[in-house]
């Protein structure tokens, strides 16, 4: 079994068209929707609700405005700004950390479970698909994303499945860190930007920083042919392998606008292009056994 | 006035609407928060004048007079503190920084120590005071350096604040307590459900919003029938140009290339103005 | 001695978990009575650190050696401070692990098994 994680450093620049597209073509397969925050894949799989779990992380502080004085010990240590004026918090600014809590001589102050979102586990026509959704403003800890990483995993395990297939979220903080450690692939999209070869670079040294091997697809190539033949430079001068080169074509935003994936909606160059890619990806993965 | 230019959903623009507002306008700091993934210095191409590391501070434990109580570990939410044998280890990864640990040890046996989790660089662009924050790779947590970019809030200035994509933490530490929020968004289904969280966020935190429809003619009607339903104003459209894209992908701002548009950003800041006032 | 066991459920029929962070219970079997308890795992809850915590709780309740699936580095590292054995790559149920430990076939863990961050690791 074999977890591939699609990401990119860059916001926009398909991971989700290409994880479609991959749950589209691979066989016995789990999808997993990690970009708890803005999570998209499911409005191109349109999936069947099974299971539905509240999740819960972390604390907030509430004050007891009855059985507080006005001290103000509380405020004085809190480094996140996060006791108002009034001795009340602010749940958007709490950390959770429980000082204030600890030092009220009042005991006004309690720490409260959030109930910070939910989890699904779904069927679709490709085949299962564990997703989330965080609840708004809350803390992204990476912890959801932990947790539907291992569903899916016991999912594939449980049924002999071949692949994990993991819809990444944009950045290098916890939530894509969650989503990247142990798995066997990770996927980079790049677009042929200045911005996005930036960003590129920065996921990848977060790639390697966890010890995870790294190959590209460069997206919407044409857009830009001497930003291709830099990131085309850039990749062999880094020993990272590009699994291939997709064209800019507005049938994908008409994919997405149908709830399809591109594979199902049209059968040119996108598609063409990510049949190409996935059995090469197939190949390198099934090598490295 | 402070703006601040978020999205829920990535790629949508929020870079090229910030840049290009702020080479449109006059007295203007531009403060990139995307600090995982900072692009705005690609554009404006800023001389930096000032480069400083953002730290939290994290506990060290003297061994001399620390007698192994497990107070620290108690009192640690993150699990950052181990206690066995009398030993004390800290796991800094997971440390928020609270002081709780320092405070609470009976023996003074913490102090803090400053682990460095990324940088900030200031500096400018002709008129255009600038500064970003930059994660140090493999740190996991961005709000505490997003904190730090804001600390260089001019409020003399029309401040822009290019915001991180999502909508959890990372974005509210960059827009929380901004005056105006310009949500930018793709006529597609994907930029519509991610518009409709980030407005619940923007919602939640009470700050006045509008939406930038961008490549406003890829895509379908929907996003237009959810602003008109929701009474919220449409700031903008910019239809897609290969021609804007092509400017973008080689780094050069949209305005200087472009420059009718520069009276399109300046009437989106009058508009802002208006629907504060109004 | 108190060894203690991830477990899925609070039986000796039930499973050895692979995760010794985020199991949802351990069985501390006691070899000088033969006797076990079920214990919840309270730090299958934990934002983070879940491996810490777990191993925390693990050496305050003294037992000198843990049977599970997979440790992470950071619960490694407390646990050989605490000088608890490690004895991972478990499977099967609770009732055949503590057999295997009687009959020493399982060799002590001397590394992390899994690389990396949130007990997410590579085989």
């Amino acid at each position: 079994m074999k977890q591939i994680v699609i990401i990119s450093g860059k916001g926009g620049t398909g991971k989700t068209v290409i994880t479609g597209a991959f749950a589209a073509l691979a066989e016995d397969k789990v999808m997993v929707d990690c970009d708890v925050d803005a999570a998209d894949l499911h409005l191109i799989l349109d999936p069947e609700i099974k299971q539905s779990h509240i999740f819960r992380s972390g604390v907030t502080a509430f004050t007891h405005k009855e059985l507080c004085e006005g001290c103000g010990v509380c405020k004085t240590v809190c480094r996140f700004e996060a006791v108002k004026d009034d001795f009340t918090i602010d749940p958007v600014s709490c950390e959770g950390c429980a000082f204030c809590s600890l030092v009220c001589p009042q005991n006004a102050i309690q720490m409260k479970t959030n109930v910070s979102g939910k989890w699904f586990v779904s069927g679709t026509r490709f085949g299962p698909l564990v997703h989330a959704r965080l609840g708004v403003a809350e803390e992204n800890s990476g912890k959801l994303v932990s947790l539907v990483r291992q569903k899916a995993k016991e999912i594939a395990e449980s049924k002999n499945y071949k692949w994990v297939i993991i819809d990444g979220s944009p950045g290098i903080g916890c939530p894509v860190i969650a989503s990247i450690t142990g798995v066997d692939c990770a996927v980079i999209v790049i677009e042929p930007t200045l911005s996005g070869l930036h960003d590129a670079r920065r996921v990848i040294d977060v790639v390697k920083y966890f010890n995870v091997p790294a190959k590209i697809i460069i997206n919407k190539y044409d857009l830009n042919h001497d930003m291709t033949k830099k990131i085309e430079r850039w990749s062999e001068d880094n020993n990272i392998q590009i699994l291939g080169k997709i064209i800019f074509d507005k049938a994908v935003v008409e994919s997405v606008v149908e709830g399809k994936t591109i594979i199902e909606y049209s059968n040119d160059g996108v598609t063409k292009a990510l049949r190409n890619i996935w059995r090469l990806l197939e190949e390198e993965l099934d090598r490295t056994n | 006035m402070i703006i601040s230019i978020a999205s829920g959903k990535g790629g949508t623009g929020k870079t090229t609407i910030a840049t290009s507002l702020a080479l449109s306008l006059s007295n203007v700091q531009l403060l990139d928060c995307d600090v995982e993934e900072p692009n705005c210095h690609i554009f404006i191409r800023p001389i930096l004048e000032s480069r400083n590391p953002v730290s939290i501070p994290v506990p060290g434990v003297n061994q001399d007079k620390c007698d192994g109580c497990g107070r620290c570990q108690e009192v640690c939410a993150y699990n950052a503190i181990a206690v066995v044998n009398k030993e004390v280890l800290i796991f800094s990864e997971l440390c928020h920084g609270c002081g709780s640990c320092t405070y609470f040890c009976p023996n003074d046996a913490i102090e803090e120590i400053n682990k460095k989790i990324g940088i900030i660089e200031t500096g400018r662009k002709n008129e255009i005071q600038f500064a970003h924050g930059k994660l140090d790779i493999g740190m996991m947590m961005s709000p505490p350096v997003i904190r730090a970019v804001r600390k260089h809030i001019n409020k003399k200035k029309t401040v822009i604040i290019d915001a991180p994509p999502g909508t959890s933490c990372p974005v509210i530490t960059a827009i929380n307590g901004t005056d105006f929020v310009i949500l930018v968004t793709e006529p597609t289904p994907f930029g519509l459900n991610d518009l409709s969280l980030a407005v619940e966020v923007v919602r939640k935190l009470g700050i006045p919003f509008g939406v930038i429809i961008n490549r406003s003619d890829l895509g379908n009607k929907k996003t237009d029938e959810y602003c008109v339903r929701e009474n919220i104003p449409i700031l903008m459209r910019i239809p897609f140009s290969k021609k804007i894209a092509e400017i973008y992908s080689r780094g050069d701002p949209v305005v200087k290339e472009l420059p009718e548009y520069r009276e399109k950003f300046q009437g989106l800041y009058k508009k802002i103005k208006e629907i504060k006032t109004g | 001695m108190k060894i203690a066991i991830t477990s899925s459920g609070t039986t000796l029929q039930s499973g050895v978990d692979p995760r010794f962070g985020r199991c949802p219970y351990y069985i501390i079997y006691d070899t000088e009575n033969d006797s076990f308890e079920a214990i919840e795992n309270k730090s299958s809850l934990a934002g983070g650190g879940a491996g810490i915590q777990a191993a925390q709780n693990i050496s305050d309740m003294k037992a000198e050696a843990v049977i599970t699936g997979n440790v992470g580095p950071n619960a490694f590292r407390v646990l050989s401070a605490a000088s608890v054995k490690i004895y991972s790559g478990a499977t099967g149920s609770i009732k055949d692990a503590i057999e295997k430990f009687k009959n020493g076939e399982y060799e002590e863990t001397t590394g992390p098994d899994v690389g990396s961050h949130f007990g997410m690791g590579r085989k």
